[in-house]
């Protein structure tokens, strides 16, 4: 009786399927069909088309061809976020990535109390970054933190307050940023090793390779994975670079660390100027448009190596 | 999420049913340092107790600039408070522009309040064109200097007579460890603006200072006054502290209060601080109007503004607030406890201190009433100056000229 | 990425390098994690301290020094007291209201991504995978980019500055990754399981709830530390969105720090910046493993 019904079924379904739409499919996806319609595309292009407008507060549609972008970087504020975003990024990424790396390596050589060195190392990512700037805010104030404290031990010249001064505020926001964010680099560079098959160590071993070329130009590359996942994981966070700067600078001293994420919520808040705030909202669209350039040439680039090996 | 739509009308529903007993009315203001509490707390208070059961409900959020922002974020997101907080000027331009403020020209008529406040300069940001958009709560001037005679004591010193002895004593002061001239660097620089522009009066004179900010005069932004301006305001960088970044106003206030600090450039709002804080003028502390030659008052202060609400309870709250505003025991109680000036004449100021009464006496003559630069300028251009005036201020390598430069290129974009 | 990332990260496998005894190489290495360890210590060690202290003993500037006589008043009065303007609640309403936010927006987004990612994995429908695409994209996006956007539409349905407003932005944000996150999960099922539950004659909704959803424990336990550690500890979204009635725990904080009532109260600042931290530190130290696959799968969020 069942086997009877479970057949007919069985037979039937493929061909029905084909024909139907799945509506309840359809109805289940709903929300993501329509944040993805309204959100990740008519609102960007509502913010492209604004960027070309003289709005105000509020939305217009007056529109002034270029004058935006012109003003944008034409201003000092925009320029000095640029240059901060570069800089911050860079410095970022490359202390993250080597500091990351090496705690990984490190904490790869059958160490006693792994478990505990990385409760230790990771704890930061759980925090905020408002929690973070906040804490280092204190730990580098002048006049109460970390050079106070030295100089009463007896080092009476000693100096360490780089959120003060324009020249090295910037530092101390990649240190804040270094401590909240490499504890995930090393778990994911970690995670990356382990998978490095123990016979290339042998191997290598066997060769008579050193460790440390060992790591650099056998086990890196291999690890491509992780180190993808990372530098995505750090490139998308610096782009919207915001909490931390707030609440350890607000941009200052003067306008030394200011970011672009802030230019477009300072425009659209304080300044009441949403084309100026579009265009350099647009500007951050331009990060992304990149990654997604290089990879269809990537792909592009593999697909025809693949057709030529074929 | 519809279920959590529907309880959210339900909820909407329940408290528009109470409302006809009590309207909750939600103010926005920055008043958030110890005098301004207590000066805030005035206003509370009478509305709470006038009678008509009416609430205020408390928003403050520190800092100017955030906020207004918030403000505006809550009109353009369709979701405005009962009252807020402005400075006089073109901050709220584009909220009466684009219709989003009720309309208190009939209360104003009826209760002639261009007849009772004065000086007229004080009622042209809320009278616009016939029509009134705001009530004027206080004047303020940005036009003092707040000394502390402890700070010159320790340093040997006697209290300067004028403001080149004060100069002349700064390198002394920094000797003996005081901070010559305390200032802080939050809210993108909003402190060094105002001090700069207290010393760009100084150095143009006001007939200058007007054309400059009113009629974007080219030539005066690149001419010697400027020149004066940027390089004597480069000169009172020298004796500031580390602590400088990021400090709030207020904190700055304390330095001078507590001794460490000689001299800050404040407007008048600095006097309640000293007042919570038990000091004295004359003795504890000396107040200077400036410039020094010729005193003179600005224009600042605080307008509340009413964003329309599409609901006759809240709109009748809102002009009963709107006019207890203005009426003469409130304005003093405020005025008093904040160190303003009130807005008309007829108000008990037995209370004032000596600070005031030189303030009140500067005011008496209309020709010493200084536009404040709000007036003219849109808070684009306001906060581009505080960008280039904090820039200026923390960037050694920006030359004097280079700044007059980017002062006039702000000028004229400036619309 | 996502699903290589969250398979490699278990961390029982076997160690890369060989075994040493005890030599000078060894030394150097615990002395590297022992000075690493210190530097990621220190700002925790600061801030307890500094919270246990009165603020005469913080203003002598030790703050290595450990209390003289410790005191849990800052911890009181930040949670209860502490004065922004002229509320003087401490930081209680802002937990509150972190935790009005948090909930539901967890629930709401889980519930939605769980859906989208079994549809992507069994149910691909004409259009399916380009509105994916989108999302994909949408990953990326900096929040600030489209941030204003989204303030006009949500004004348009007047839910700008409510609570379910907030809601709908942590679900529209957290859907990407979420999304990417459980079709890498039910795509690795074998499809032999949705087959069995087809012939059954279960339909899309009954083959969810009655097969899908029982399997898929431990990748909702990664979304849900994702998103609690995600949505408690956001910033701008609740700068923007929640309405003063909510005002997030980590915004409050913020405020009060920056206001200052007379002097800086250092003690109780950072007792405010304990407590606000301490909920995603007590997800962290409670779900160890799962927190480090959480954010080896969430690597794509950032």
């Amino acid at each position: 009786m069942t086997d009877v019904a479970t057949t007919a079924i069985a037979v039937e379904a493929p061909a029905r399927r084909k024909r139907r739409i799945p509506y309840a499919a359809i109805i289940g996806t709903l929300p993501m069909i329509i944040v993805s319609f309204s959100v990740f595309f008519v609102a960007i292009i509502f913010v492209v088309i604004w960027s070309f407008t003289n709005s105000g507060m509020f939305p217009g549609f007056n529109f002034v061809g270029l004058a935006q972008y012109t003003r944008l970087w034409s201003t000092s504020l925009w320029q000095v976020a640029v240059n901060n975003i570069w800089f911050f990024g860079v410095m970022s990424l490359c202390v993250n990535l080597v500091f990351g790396f090496l705690l990984a390596v490190f904490m790869d050589q059958n160490i006693k109390h792994e478990s505990v060195f990385r409760t230790i190392f990771l704890y930061p990512f759980s925090m905020s970054l408002v929690v973070t700037g906040l804490a280092w805010q204190w730990i580098l104030d002048p006049n109460l933190g970390l050079q106070e404290s030295i100089r009463n031990l007896g080092w009476t010249d000693f100096a360490l307050a780089p959120l003060v001064h324009r020249e090295t505020a910037i530092y101390g926001l990649v240190v804040a940023g270094i401590w909240q964010g490499s504890g995930v680099t090393m778990a994911i560079m970690l995670a990356g090793l382990r998978g490095v098959d123990q016979e290339v160590w042998k191997a290598a071993k066997i060769d008579g390779i050193p460790t440390w070329r060992t790591y650099l130009f056998i086990v890196i590359p291999m690890m491509r994975g992780a180190l993808g996942t990372v530098l995505l994981l750090q490139l998308t966070g610096i782009v919207r670079t915001f909490d931390l700067v707030y609440a350890m600078t607000s941009g200052g001293p003067g306008i030394a660390t200011q970011m672009p994420a802030m230019y477009v919520i300072s425009f659209i808040t304080v300044r009441l100027n949403v084309g100026q705030g579009m265009a350099a909202a647009t500007m951050l669209l331009l990060p992304i448009a990149l990654i997604l350039i290089i990879r269809a040439i990537v792909t592009t680039v593999q697909a025809r190596r693949r057709g030529i090996n074929a | 999420m519809m279920k959590f739509t529907l309880a959210t009308i339900a909820v909407a529903t329940l408290l528009g049913g109470t409302a006809v007993k009590a309207t909750d009315l939600e103010v926005i203001h920055w008043w958030t340092s110890p005098g301004e509490s207590r000066a805030v707390n005035e206003f509370a208070k009478a509305f709470d107790n006038d009678g008509a059961g009416d609430h205020w409900v408390d928003n403050a959020i520190a800092l100017g600039e955030t906020a207004r922002a918030a403000v505006m974020q809550r009109v353009a997101g369709g979701n405005p408070p009962g009252a807020a907080q402005f400075n006089p000027g073109r901050q709220y331009e584009e909220l009466i522009k684009n219709n989003q403020l009720l309309d208190l020209t009939d209360l104003a008529t009826k209760e002639g309040w261009d007849k009772i406040i004065r000086p007229a300069t004080i009622s042209d940001p809320c009278h616009i064109d016939g029509k009134w958009w705001c009530v004027p709560v206080n004047i303020h001037s940005n036009n003092w200097a707040w000394v502390s005679p402890a700070a010159f004591k320790t340093a040997g010193l006697e209290v300067p007579k004028t403001w080149d002895e004060y100069i002349a004593d700064l390198p002394k002061l920094k000797d003996a460890g005081i901070i010559g001239f305390a200032a802080g660097g939050d809210g993108g620089g909003w402190q060094l603006n105002l001090a700069f522009g207290v010393i760009q009066t100084q150095d143009l004179g006001q007939a200058n200072r007007d054309k400059l900010l009113k009629d974007k005069d080219q030539s005066i932004a690149l001419g010697d006054g400027m020149k004066k301006a940027f390089t004597d305001f480069r000169t009172l960088k020298q004796y500031t502290d580390e602590g400088l970044p990021n400090r709030n106003w207020n904190d700055s206030t304390a330095l001078v209060i507590q001794g460490k600090a000689a001299l800050q450039i404040m407007g008048d709002w600095a006097r309640g601080e000293f007042g919570a804080a038990g000091k004295v003028p004359d003795k504890d502390y000396v107040c200077w109007a400036l410039p020094a030659d010729h005193p003179l008052v600005t224009t600042s202060g605080d307008v509340i503004v009413f964003p329309k609400q599409g609901n006759p309870d809240v709109e009748a709250a809102q002009l009963r607030l709107a006019s207890l505003l203005l009426s003469p025991k409130v304005q003093a109680n405020f005025n008093n406890a904040k160190g303003s000036m009130p807005v008309r004449d007829d108000v008990d100021m037995s209370l004032a201190d000596p600070c005031m009464l030189k303030g009140l006496s500067i005011i008496k003559d209309p020709a010493n009433i200084q536009i404040d630069s709000n007036r003219w300028l849109t808070p684009d251009t306001q906060s581009a100056f505080n960008d280039l005036i904090s820039q200026f201020w923390t960037d050694d390598s920006m030359t004097v000229e280079e700044a007059q430069q980017k002062y006039a290129d702000i000028l004229a974009a400036a619309q | 990425m996502t699903a290589e990332a969250l398979d490699a990260t278990g961390f029982a496998g076997p160690h890369g390098a060989k075994p040493k005894q005890l030599s000078w190489g060894r030394v150097g290495i615990y002395a590297f994690l022992v000075i690493a360890a210190l530097f990621f210590l220190v700002p925790l060690y600061v801030m307890l301290v500094t919270s246990l202290k009165s603020m005469p003993e913080v203003r002598e500037a030790h703050i290595f020094n450990l209390p003289r006589e410790p005191t849990i008043q800052p911890w009181i009065d930040a949670m209860f007291n502490a004065c922004t303007g002229r509320n003087c609640t401490g930081l209680s309403p802002g937990f509150w209201n972190s935790v009005k936010i948090t909930v539901p927006s967890v629930i709401v987004s889980i519930i939605i991504a769980s859906i989208n990612g079994y549809a992507l994995s069994f149910w691909k429908y004409k259009g399916a995978e380009f509105f994916f695409n989108l999302l994909v994209f949408g990953a990326f996006v900096p929040y600030q980019v489209v941030i204003y956007p989204i303030i006009i539409g949500m004004s348009k349905v007047h839910l700008f500055g409510t609570l379910p407003g907030i809601i709908i932005v942590h679900t529209i944000f957290g859907m990407p990754l979420l999304t990417i996150l459980f079709r890498n999960f039910y795509s690795s099922l074998p499809i032999e399981i949705f087959k069995a539950a087809r012939i059954d004659g279960a339909g899309f909704w009954q083959t969810f709830f009655k097969v899908m959803l029982p399997m898929s424990v431990p990748i909702t336990v990664v979304a849900v530390i994702l998103q609690v550690t995600g949505i408690w500890n956001d910033f701008l979204f609740g700068l923007v969105f929640a309405g003063t009635e909510n005002i997030p725990m980590t915004l409050q904080l913020n405020n009060m720090v920056k206001t200052t009532q007379g002097t800086i109260q250092y003690d109780v600042n950072m007792a405010a910046t304990m407590l606000t931290a301490l909920v995603p530190l007590i997800i962290y130290f409670v779900s160890g493993k799962w927190f480090v696959r959480g954010i080896a799968a969430g690597a794509v969020k950032g």
